[in-house]
């Protein structure tokens, strides 16, 4: 677990809890019952209703798994840091990552102490 | 000054032109609109394009196998390069290639083999590593990262912050402390491998930029060969310097494009959109913010171009750089700003590029030496003398 994860607490992955969510941005992770993450996916700028949209997609995919989620406007950057945090922790990509086409970074995220707040330029 | 093109330039501009509105704006209507990549497949085709045209890695210079353009045509290419949607913080996405690092043309024949000659071939990627948690305006005194050696290899031990692909390169060029000056006589530049033990890429630093994120890195007891310096000990920062002054045109240029771009679409948009019985732009108050646009874009142009001319002439032009700069970066955001005024609603939203462009344009004016630092170079320059 890295302090760089998703923090928002897992749900489970219902057409109900997907329903209360705000049709806003973000990125998100999908688990089964034993806790191994499937996908980490965002919501992004042509997703129709949001995370709403991207979840339901999901929901039928893959049934009533769990899914934590964070709203952001910077979907592409969070995505690309929570895969990167992912496959410093197991060594690969989610199974539902595997076609991702582009570069991926290497984070070394355990090393790190506070992460700098100042606002030097 | 001579503001007209020769015939050479325009067929330049032209193609370039053709080459976004044919190649690259299609492509960009399916990809995310913060998107910062083409698929591998687009990107590979468009590359053999750039290849053909002769344009593919840009600045490199023709001694190293590159076209070898001037100074001027390619400020006027980056000005085209930007005018679609990704095009501030990754012209044409990168299909016209990179450069490597300047600073290692100057490299000794050894680190061209093992670094220069590898990054042009498209094999290694390299970062530049400057700016510190203490600061990035003034980094010759900001830099606190420091090295010492140790038989025959350096020590560093220190922290970077915005460094821009750092997780993805291969190499960095890392600028060290090396001596007890506190300004710029005591700071080394290094080449450093980024899988050495001790080099750490600590997290992604999220901004604006939807795309193309900093990083922070850090230096724990991290070994260097003493082969991996480049150029003299404690003499890395004019090395530093360089770059941050030859950057200053391309950068300019780059905001102006988006600019160039937002102004076409707010005229377009006033000649078609009907309000109160009548178009908009028939109404003064809009009228008003196109002329404004057209004054902020011509003032750009113009002090880009004073610059670059200067530039391609062999004469001094860090002022004419340094007020490019500003003027550029700043004008710009204006005329995007104004442009997602007189869209309205439409504006605001993923729709369309203006509020991707206002995002990046707002760093525009830090990156690469804040509007305030502008100003002091060409302070020191009118002024001379005491006041350097």
């Amino acid at each position: 677990m890295s302090g760089l994860d998703i923090r928002n607490e897992w749900h489970a992955l219902t057409s109900d809890n997907i329903a209360a969510l705000p049709a806003q941005l973000g990125v998100y992770e999908i688990a089964d019952e034993a806790g191994t993450t499937l996908k980490i996916g965002y919501a992004g700028g042509h997703s129709l209703f949001g995370m709403r949209s991207v979840l339901e997609e999901e929901l039928a995919e893959h049934g009533e798994v769990t899914f934590r989620h964070e709203f952001t406007h910077g979907y592409l950057t969070r995505w690309n840091e929570l895969l990167m945090v992912h496959h410093a922790s197991h060594g690969e990509l989610p199974p539902g990552n595997h076609d991702h086409n582009q570069p991926l970074g290497t984070l070394s995220p355990g090393t790190q102490n506070t992460p700098q707040q100042n606002g030097a330029n | 000054m001579d503001l007209a093109l020769s015939d050479e330039q325009q067929m330049v501009v032209d193609t370039v032109r053709r080459f976004v509105r044919e190649e690259i704006v299609p492509l960009e209507a399916d990809l995310d609109p913060d998107a910062g990549a083409l698929h591998p497949d687009d990107f590979d085709r468009l590359v053999g394009v750039t290849k053909e045209m002769g344009f593919y890695g840009l600045d490199i210079p023709a001694e190293f196998g590159g076209p070898g353009l001037d100074v001027t045509t390619r400020a006027l290419m980056a000005i085209e390069m930007s005018q679609h949607r990704a095009g501030l913080y990754n012209p044409c996405y990168g299909t016209f290639g990179g450069a490597g690092l300047a600073q290692l043309y100057e490299a000794t024949e050894d680190q061209k083999e093992r670094y220069l000659f590898p990054a042009l071939r498209g094999e290694k990627k390299g970062c530049f590593a400057l700016t510190e948690p203490s600061g990035g305006s003034d980094p010759a005194r900001a830099i606190q990262t420091k090295g010492h050696l140790d038989g025959g290899e350096w020590i560093l031990n220190g922290s970077k912050l915005y460094i821009s692909g750092a997780d993805k390169a291969d190499f960095a060029l890392v600028f060290a402390r090396t001596s007890d000056d506190p300004g710029r006589n005591g700071v080394t530049a290094f080449i450093v491998d980024t899988d050495t033990p001790g080099f750490n890429v600590l997290r992604v630093v999220h901004t604006l930029r939807s795309t193309h994120y900093a990083t922070e890195i850090q230096f724990d007891e991290m070994r260097v060969p003493v082969g991996n310096v480049l150029g003299e000990v404690n003499r890395g920062f004019a090395i530093a310097n360089d770059r941050l002054s030859r950057q200053r045109i391309p950068y300019a240029a780059g905001c102006l494009g988006a600019a160039i771009k937002a102004q076409e679409m707010a005229i377009d948009w006033a000649k078609n959109r009907e309000t109160f019985g009548g178009l908009l732009a028939e109404k003064q108050a809009i009228q008003w913010m196109i002329v404004d646009n057209e004054i902020d874009i011509r003032h750009a142009r113009y002090c880009i171009l004073e610059a670059a001319q200067r530039a391609d002439r062999g004469e001094r032009f860090r002022t004419e750089a340094a007020m490019a700069k500003l003027v550029a970066s700043e004008a710009s955001g204006r005329v995007v700003d104004r442009a997602m005024q007189i869209h309205g609603g439409l504006g605001m939203t993923k729709d369309l590029p203006l509020e991707r462009w206002y995002r990046e344009l707002r760093i525009r004016r830090v990156g690469e030496g804040p509007s305030e630092v502008q100003r002091l170079i060409m302070a020191r320059e009118i002024l001379g003398g005491s006041f350097k």
